[in-house]
């Protein structure tokens, strides 16, 4: 394991070591943080990177491939257009966690703050906690999964997501409603929880998705989501 | 954007340092808005001095003849102290309303940056570190004490545009955002005969507050009114004389990230703000909600 330290090493110069990993060096470790924005972003190897400490703005933003796992919290968009890999964050996530994702888990063991998974596009994001409003706003594909409590305005002018909430849904947006959890859900979500490792029981979810008059829903292009 | 940073202690024992807290913390956030800075701090309240925070463009004003001057107007014993282009003036706590009264009818050069009894406002336009340097923030201590550095949107990059700004007695904002119905409401409060010192829109916000406070609300009621009356994007931090409270408006885009422990409560834009913080590693670190008021007080924390 290598460990790159924020107090001596310029963020620019750790984001490049990572982003080219040269030496074959798998496994990372970034020390003193300090809340640093754009840390470990633009990542395209199938690497380990721990952060001690909190981190900024777009933590581990436009990840794949890699694994980044931060033991502390992050600030807006953590793992934002993330395509593959894993994020884990052990602390809290601000706003707009996990947007626009096309792909990989993001796995958030505290709270995430408002518009959690907007515009999400494949991304699997797991929140151990609870998430703020406006969460999952037009989400396109992918699945969110909520153990707590989700805030107003759930799914807004949602198009073909997944949304798992185990607590309650202070209000649910426009044209996002509950639906029918069927065996291929529980099956879904307990696939998701154990990657997440989550300890939660699919049965205690509640389903909610797109009741498609928002948008021209075409039954044909089903398969494309 | 704009960066705005809080310190309200707890723990005695780090108050002459507070200065030297939030400097650091205001530095730290300069990349969120360069063109001016400024410091509202709380320093020692003993009750028996009343103060002004005064400043003047012109380089060459003699701030111990001001003094006098208002001193045989007012009919008290007022002494100034300088600290570059702001100078506080000291005087029995009775004599500050004729104090301000005799400061605008005879040096309308000068402005008034705060008065009450332990608030004291420096600001100007510029970076944060040079604003910090200027004034010597580092070695005050206090209570408590509120920083911004301003990104400008809604009007210029002036020394009296900067924040914090102050409408009322020991009452001072910090505003990160922009408010939509400032103009409405500003006739409005002009109508009540408040005045305002410039077009912006956080000084509305702030002699909304000060209205409130002044019909009798504590500051977590006039907050509160706020989110009623207030549309626009916000996030404020108000300081009073023995206070300090945070609201976010209801969609909460601008960003504020709190801290708590035994020794402080202290506020940020971001996490970075309070990374040098003493303990933050096991203080406990929130963002605040939406559309919810936060307040402390030392009255309350005393009682």
């Amino acid at each position: 394991m290598r460990r790159l330290d924020l107090a001596e090493t310029p963020l620019r110069e750790v984001n490049a070591a990572l982003q080219v990993p040269v030496s074959g060096e798998t496994s990372w470790e970034i020390v003193n943080p300090r809340g640093a924005h754009a840390l470990a972003v633009g990542l395209d190897a199938p690497i380990d990177v721990g952060i001690r400490g909190s981190a900024g703005y777009y933590c581990a933003g436009m990840n794949k491939q890699a694994t980044v796992h931060v033991h502390g919290s992050v600030g807006p968009g953590v793992a934002e257009n993330m395509m593959s890999g894993t994020v884990i964050v052990e602390g809290d996530a601000s706003q707009y966690a996990g947007a626009t994702g096309h792909g990989g888990l993001l796995a958030i063991k505290g709270n995430a703050s408002s518009r959690c998974g907007v515009s999400m596009k494949g991304i699997d994001i797991v929140v151990h906690g609870d998430i703020g409003h406006s969460s999952a706003f037009m989400a396109q594909t992918g699945n969110l999964v909520v153990l707590g409590d989700a805030g107003d305005a759930l799914g807004d002018s949602i198009y073909e997501a997944r949304l798992f909430v185990r607590g309650s849904v202070r209000s649910l947006g426009a044209d996002c409603v509950q639906k029918e959890m069927r065996p291929e859900h529980l099956e879904l979500l307990a696939r998701l929880l154990d990657r997440a490792g989550a300890d939660a029981r699919p049965e205690e979810f509640k389903r909610y998705g797109s009741a498609r008059r928002l948008y021209n829903f075409d039954v044909d292009n089903a398969t494309s989501y | 954007m704009c960066g705005i940073v809080g310190l309200f202690l707890k723990d005695r024992s780090l108050q002459p340092e507070l200065g030297s807290l939030l400097s650091d913390m205001l530095v730290t956030m300069t990349e969120r808005g360069p063109d001016s800075a400024g410091i509202a701090i709380y320093g020692a309240d003993s009750g028996a001095e009343g103060r002004l925070t005064i400043q003047a463009d012109d380089r060459g004003t003699d701030f111990d003849a001001v003094a006098a001057r208002l001193g045989e107007i007012a009919q008290a014993r007022v002494t100034a102290h300088r600290r570059d282009s702001h100078a506080v003036l000291v005087c029995p706590p009775a004599a500050v309303d004729a104090v301000r009264e005799a400061l605008e009818r005879t040096f309308p050069e000068i402005t008034l940056m705060s008065f009450g009894s332990n608030i004291e406002i420096y600001k100007e336009t510029g970076l944060p570190s040079d604003v910090v340097d200027r004034f010597g923030i580092r070695s005050m201590g206090g209570t408590h004490g509120i920083g911004h550095t301003r990104m400008a949107t809604e009007s210029a990059v002036t020394t009296c545009g900067a924040h914090p700004f102050s409408t009322g007695a020991d009452e001072c904002l910090v505003h990160n955002g922009s408010l939509s119905n400032h103009n409405r409401l500003r006739s409005g409060l002009e109508r009540e005969g408040i005045r305002f010192a410039t077009d912006n829109d956080s000084e509305v916000a702030a002699a909304y507050l000060s209205g409130k406070m002044r019909d009798g609300a504590d500051l977590g009621e006039a907050l509160n009114a706020a989110l009623s009356d207030l549309d626009g994007f916000f996030t404020f931090v108000v300081g009073t004389r023995s206070g300090f409270g945070v609201v976010r408006d209801p969609i909460a885009c601008k960003p504020a990230v709190m801290a708590e422990n035994d020794r402080y409560v202290a506020f940020g834009s971001e996490y970075r703000a309070l990374a040098g913080l003493p303990g933050i590693e096991d203080a406990r670190v929130w963002e605040p909600e939406p559309a919810t008021v936060y307040f402390w007080s030392h009255r309350h924390a005393a009682a």
